[in-house]
């Protein structure tokens, strides 16, 4: 079986490899690119720990393929931060308590940082529904709904 | 969880495509946006020698109204469907059963054209393809080939399409005035497929009787189901309570499912004559009847 060569811009820095096609593209964050915020959970596509940004889209990344990613922008959690200062959903999870064990937390990010960006002012319900594919076994997600809704007040 | 190793081709060109399909037969799987394909490799349910990745090829992302159909490309991802002005006014149906497909996540990766053409009675689509009376227009070694979606569905993963064929397009008459249509799904959690579902498109002539019906059942068998004798039924009736409550029971009778984690036969089968039932209601509100 070939290998492939691809490229991928992460977090804004062009990095490239040289995959099997069966490589997942939460293996080669984690593994080859050694950023370990994006989590593997359930790995079948339910739970969404592993959530990145794919071209601005949220997806899950144990369910995508190294090789589907090839040229594409792709923003997991090391990338929210910008010069610094967290992005507001970060700073949102802290101030509200948002995790408690924090496992599903890089990905609840990357699931709202994203609602955010086309929805600036998202009512309960939408902010529950964007995130139905992110799985919060501690807080009851009473706490993550308000993170959201601080982020969202802070980006307006 | 990893897939068993294969190789991995990126056609530019359908026609490209299609000659990797046909040069490697059996032995390769066209990969649309992975969403059903992916786990079912990771979980060592499939293996395939081959993937054939159509998602770079240009021009299989649109949806568009023309002469009176609705064109939607294969590689359309559900969020596009969800997000879309036309589908929203136009076609509820659509609408209805989009948001209810796995989770919004998923629905960013995933495509009409796998949910239609992967052949698991789980996807939702077939059963509207069904009720809509879409057309499936495939790309093989010959040309273009237009197939009904009532002759689509020949078993369980088996569709019409031939091994080195590509679904490209799906194409559905625009309803005309007094229709409606509507997708009733019940299913226990995000995620998950469905229990049952229905899938009613219809038409009101202009006394408020039916003028067209048809009906699709989705995980009722191994292939989508069409409940054509509650169609039948329906057909030039002016719809009231009784009627409607009958035409459920007719279409239930259709489904055979299997009993599993999700229920056992006769629940999912009054399931199917419950979100029948209310289907119908909800597409005849929507075509202004009552």
């Amino acid at each position: 079986m070939a290998k492939h060569k691809i490229s991928v811009t992460i977090n804004g820095a062009v990095r490239e490899a040289e995959v099997e096609a069966r490589l997942l593209l939460v293996h080669l964050i984690r593994e080859d690119f050694r950023m370990t915020g994006t989590h593997v959970g359930c790995d079948t596509s339910h739970c969404g720990a592993c959530t990145v940004h794919l071209d601005g889209q949220p997806v899950k990344s144990c369910t995508v393929l190294a090789v589907q990613a090839d040229g594409a922008k792709i923003t997991t959690v090391e990338g929210l931060e910008q010069g610094g200062k967290l992005h507001p959903v970060q700073e949102g999870f802290y101030e509200k308590h948002g995790l408690q064990c924090g496992f599903c937390t890089p990905g609840m990010l990357m699931t709202t940082s994203a609602l955010l960006e086309r929805n600036k002012n998202p009512t309960e319900l939408e902010i529950r529904q964007a995130i139905s594919g992110n799985l919060c076994r501690c807080t009851g997600y009473v706490n993550i709904i308000k993170a959201v809704q601080y982020a969202a007040e802070k980006m307006r | 969880m990893i897939p068993a190793a294969f190789d991995y081709h990126r056609p530019r060109t359908l026609d490209e495509a299609v000659k990797l399909l046909s040069s490697h037969g059996d032995e390769a799987k066209v990969l649309s946006g992975g969403m059903s394909l992916l786990p079912m490799l990771k979980l060592r349910l499939a293996s395939y020698e081959h993937l054939v990745d159509i998602g770079r090829i240009p021009g299989l992302d649109y949806i568009k109204e023309e002469k009176g159909t609705l064109r939607i490309g294969a590689m359309t991802r559900q969020a596009a469907l969800e997000r879309s002005d036309l589908i929203r006014s136009k076609f509820p149906i659509l609408a209805d059963a989009v948001a209810l497909i796995a989770d919004p996540l998923v629905r960013n990766r995933g495509t009409i054209g796998g949910n239609v053409a992967n052949g698991d009675p789980g996807n939702d689509q077939p059963a509207i393809m069904l009720a809509l009376g879409a057309t499936l227009v495939a790309r093989g070694p010959k040309g273009e080939r237009s197939i009904a979606a009532n002759k689509f569905y020949k078993g369980l993963y088996e569709t019409a399409l031939a091994r080195n064929e590509i679904l490209t397009e799906i194409r559905i008459p625009v309803p005309p005035a007094r229709s409606g249509g509507a997708y009733a799904k019940l299913k226990r959690k995000t995620g998950d497929f469905a229990v049952a579902a229905a899938a009613v498109q219809l038409t009101l002539d202009a006394k408020g009787a039916i003028e067209r019906v048809a009906i699709g059942l989705t995980n009722a068998a191994l292939t989508p189901v069409e409940a054509s004798d509650a169609a039948k039924f329906l057909t030039g009736k002016t719809p009231d309570d009784k009627t409607i409550v009958e035409a459920s029971k007719m279409a239930a009778v259709k489904s055979s499912p299997s009993a599993d984690r999700r229920g056992s036969v006769e629940y999912k089968k009054e399931m199917a004559r419950v979100l029948t039932e209310r289907a119908l209601r909800k597409a005849l509100q929507r075509a202004g009847g009552k």
